[in-house]
């Protein structure tokens, strides 16, 4: 037993005191975690199917500690601000490390209706009803987030409430010793509600190792509309594992976008299941690699119904010596009718040390479908290189700007017209090298002050 | 619109019900080992071919990785374990000698040959095909030997070759095809009977098709025939390969392995129409083909072009690979496999960009019917020494009935900023409007789909040579003759 062993070991040495920390509904899981991970012996490696290229178990070996005493780690959270959006104001919420901190935004300005709050404010029933419940089998992601898992946070809009505002959730690693931090989001709309999401994950501390363990999950109940986007603006000594899983009823439109600008080693796991009538459903990613980088995208998404629209669109841009990986994955099961399936997999490298691995799959049982996959590897346009230098552009500065056009049509995915300036803003500073230095301090303290 | 439904399900029964013509069993003497593997079976079998020490030290290797190691089970099939040891490693059709002409052939095996078609006969000396025949594990006739030598041409059984060639097959077996390649390889390396050689001398063009056409007939035994071919500096082949088998209720087993050395500029084109049996309706019986083909394309702007149409066998495990590692070479992979009643099939390919400017193109086209599973797997893999690589993949299936299943696995590992890869995969059934616009012009459903998927395939037949092109698109056309909806 490798880096597992050690995580085992606090859960059981420190049982009471999480216990102590967390709501009951959270330590219910605990006993089934324990269960799994010991049989399992180790968490996935590249000998695993779906793992070839990225073994959590390397990247969870370091000696990770875990914030059992709920110590009180102090963080400017204004300094994480960079993908802050303006002129629109979000509702707010932030969690250091793995702890939920509410913001002024929420207090008396959540409308009737919306609830934004720490999973321990939610009553144990409702809780009970929502942990692990979405899409997807138990596995060792959902176990070792089970497993040590203390907060989180509950975003909860009841039947027919649209809201308006997005909610932003800032993730902020902090702190002088390495940190493992187990994060749940549960997103519960309920039938006909409307909700945007805006998640980011900040590594302020840069140097100090950092481990996230994730689990998200989107209830979209009938006709229900989520949009989903999760920023990662990490340092190169930040690991994640995180996974989304979403279940769809009939009529729900899920919209999930997830962009890597800087990071260490990232794995992000989509697992969605449609199971309503006349859903539809769309994801997309993109990530951008340089130094050593690596970013992992597994997708699962299953038609179990009817009349059911998916279209997938991850796009990678590797330079230096990044690695990508993609593994996307659609099934439509027997019985399925009239599904409409497409995934489409661009990849550019922009240097020699830089490598991808993509594995697009579809496995379809029913005769009844329109599915496409298509992927492609290749390098930037010669052509339009040379005409652009043609016209007095440096070759530098072209390359970045095909590099930017290239990501935006992942960019043009997102719904909320502000979000996607922002985004727009956010890669040209990743492609002019200035992001990943955490350079907004100022800008925004008054609203944070209490944070 | 429901009754038009079940119409159309009568008629894909119908066109996937088709008989397998092949399926009779032909009363042949034939010389069998008890079933089972031991080291003794290998050296039985080294034994009774009269083989030379390095070729029994070379089974004995493989047959000792073999036995450390466990059967595969990552395809996408519904594999039963198979009980290796029920299986019998050596059956032959008795004979005193060898023949040393057609006068001498048993003459149950010529007329089996007759049945299958396959121009054994001197007189079809205008069929312009020179024949290799494997019945059971023994090459029974190779036909046009003379003409070939006179170019210097080497077409013989396998175990010929190892009598009168040993320096060119020692050099070349397993060369390509490791005995640690897996395991079946590993297995086909210990026992494998026979099969043929074939060795292009430089500057040469094969004036004529090579072929080989394995059946299976004896019950009880397995097939594990292996093929070596050899293209010398600037020399071209096209080679043929078919297969049937007998209708019997057990599942036989077919674990054969194709390598292919092909040197500079030099240019090899292997065919396969597989038909081996598929079992029946229900899914009993039938050919498990579990095949090690590879292809290494060693010299600079050498091209080696797979062809497979794939119909036969109640499982399919296969992957034709091409490993370019010389500059400038060239894979090809081209592919029809139609799947129906129980059938499995798992295949696809792996092109290994390994030089600079290596290319590669990969078009697979699937066709599953009734409750037939057909997957697609393939790798592409350009390797920090490939710049320049380019390669293209497509892979298409149709789904008929709404029972089947089709899938697709690529896999693409880049390690290179100057490659292109591109994959482009679509899954659909036949689309109402075509069969509309079929039926509307007075032509029955059951043609039309016909008419459709022979369209939709025609991209890979036409990579067939003549003569194979013609018996693939009967092939086809029989197979799916029922099922068409």
């Amino acid at each position: 037993m490798g880096a597992l062993k050690q995580y085992i070991d606090l859960a059981r040495e420190h049982r009471s005191t999480l216990d102590g920390n967390a709501p009951a509904a959270l330590n219910e899981g605990r006993e089934r975690a324990l269960a799994f991970l010991d049989e399992a012996r180790r968490l996935p490696d590249g000998s695993d199917e779906g793992y070839e290229k990225t073994s959590v178990e390397e990247m969870f070996k370091p000696d990770f500690g875990v914030n059992v005493n709920r110590v009180n780690i102090p963080v400017n959270v204004a300094r994480s601000f960079r993908c802050d959006v303006p002129n629109i104001t979000t509702l707010l919420a932030v969690v250091v490390n793995d702890r939920f901190v509410a913001t002024s935004t929420l207090q008396g300005n959540l409308p009737e209706g919306v609830r934004v709050c720490s999973l321990r404010d939610v009553p144990r029933e409702e809780l009970e009803g929502y942990l692990g419940r979405s899409a997807g089998g138990y596995d060792a992601a959902m176990a070792l987030n089970s497993l040590l898992l203390q907060d989180g946070v509950f975003i909860g809009v009841d039947k027919g409430v649209k809201l308006h505002k997005p909610v932003q959730i800032v993730n902020i690693f902090s702190g002088g010793v390495p940190l493992l931090a187990p994060r749940r989001v549960i997103v519960a709309a309920g039938e006909g509600a409307e909700v945007s999401i805006l998640k980011c994950d900040h590594t302020q501390t840069p140097g100090v190792k950092f481990a996230s363990s994730e689990i998200v999950e989107i209830f979209a109940g009938e006709d229900a509309r989520v949009e989903w986007c999760d920023l990662e603006e990490s340092t190169p000594d930040t690991v994640r594992w995180c996974q989304l899983r979403c279940c769809q009823q009939r009529g729900s439109r899920v919209n999930i976008c997830g962009a890597t600008l800087t990071n260490g080693v990232t794995r992000n796991e989509y697992l969605i299941e449609v199971e309503g009538d006349g859903c539809e459903t769309l994801l997309s990613g993109m990530a951008i690699g340089s130094g050593r980088q690596h970013i992992d995208n597994s997708s699962f998404i299953c038609h179990s119904a009817d009349h059911g629209h998916s279209d997938q669109l991850f796009k990678y841009v590797l330079d230096e010596n990044a690695s990508g990986a993609f593994e996307g994955l659609i099934e439509v099961a027997h019985g399925a009718r009239h599904n409409e399936a497409y995934q489409s997999n661009r990849n550019l490298l922009a240097s020699g040390g830089a490598r991808m691995h993509t594995r697009p799959q579809l496995l379809i049982y029913n005769d009844d479908v329109k599915c496409s996959h298509g992927a492609t590897t290749g390098q930037l346009d010669e052509a339009a290189l040379f005409y652009m230098r043609s016209r007095g552009i440096p070759v530098d500065e072209a390359r970045k700007m095909l590099m930017q056009a290239f990501m935006v049509d992942v960019v043009s995915k997102i719904n909320l017209e502000t979000l996607r300036d922002r985004l727009r803003y956010l890669l040209e500073l990743r492609f002019a090298g200035g992001c990943g230095d955490v350079s907004c301090q100022g800008c925004h303290e008054n609203m944070f002050n209490d944070a | 619109m429901d009754k038009n439904k079940d119409n159309n399900n009568d008629i894909i029964d119908d066109v996937t019900g088709g008989d397998y013509k092949y399926g009779f069993v032909s009363n042949v003497a034939t010389e069998m080992i008890p079933p089972g593997l031991s080291e003794d079976v290998v050296r039985l079998i080294s034994q009774k071919k009269g083989e030379p020490e390095w070729l029994l030290d070379f089974r004995l290797k493989a047959f000792r990785y073999w036995m450390t190691l466990t059967p595969p089970k990552w395809g996408h099939l519904d594999m039963p374990d198979i009980d290796f040891q029920a299986i019998s490693y050596y059956a032959a059709p008795v004979k005193k000698k060898g023949p040393e002409s057609l006068d001498e052939v048993d003459p149950e095996v010529l007329k089996t040959f007759d049945r299958l078609g396959i121009p054994l006969q001197e007189q079809k000396l205008l069929s312009g095909m020179a024949v290799d025949a494997v019945m059971d594990s023994t090459s029974v006739k190779t036909t046009h030997r003379e003409a070939l030598a006179e170019k210097g041409i080497i077409f013989c059984s396998i175990s010929e070759a190892v009598k009168d060639y040993p320096d060119l097959v020692k050099k070349y077996l397993g060369s390509v095809v490791s005995y640690k390649d897996n395991f079946y390889a590993a297995l086909n390396s210990a026992v494998f009977s026979d099969g043929s050689f074939v060795y292009i001398p430089k500057g040469v063009r094969c004036p004529m098709e090579l072929s080989t056409y394995f059946r299976i007939n004896a019950s009880g035994t397995g097939q594990f025939e292996r093929t070596l071919i050899v293209a010398d500096d600037d020399s071209y082949v096209s080679y043929l390969e078919g297969c049937t088998a007998p209708q019997r209720d057990e599942n036989q087993l077919h674990a054969a392995i194709v390598e292919i050395v092909v040197e500079e500029r030099a240019e090899v084109k292997y065919s396969t129409v597989q038909n081996w049996y598929a079992g029946d309706a229900e899914g009993r019986g039938g050919v498990y083909n579990l095949v090690t083909k590879r292809g290494l394309c060693r010299g600079d702007y050498s091209k080696l072009s797979w062809t497979q149409v794939e119909t036969g066998s109640a499982i399919t495990w296969k992957y034709p690979s091409c490993v370019l590692a010389g500059r400038g070479s060239t894979g090809e992979f081209y592919s029809v496999a139609v799947t129906r009643n129980h059938q499995q099939a798992d295949t696809g390919t792996k092109m290994i960009h390994l030089a600079p400017d290596t290319r590669s193109t990969i078009v697979s086209k699937g066709i599953s019917a009734g409750h037939s599973e057909n997957s697609y797997r393939g790798l592409v893999k350009v390797t920090p020494a490939a710049s320049g690589a380019r390669n293209h993949t497509q892979c298409d299936s149709l789904l008929l009935g709404s029972n089947c299943g089709a899938h697709t696995f690529p896999y693409v590992d880049v390690m290179n900023d100057t490659a292109v890869v591109e994959h482009e995969a679509t899954t659909s059934r036949i689309s109402e409007d075509q069969l509309f616009y079929c039926n509307q012009r007075g032509i029955p459903t059951e043609e039309a789909v016909g008419l459709i998927v022979n369209g939709y395939a025609r991209e890979v037949m036409g990579k067939l040579p003549m003569e194979f092109a013609v018996e693939a698109q009967r092939l086809l056309a029989i197979t799916l003759e029922g099922s068409v909806g």
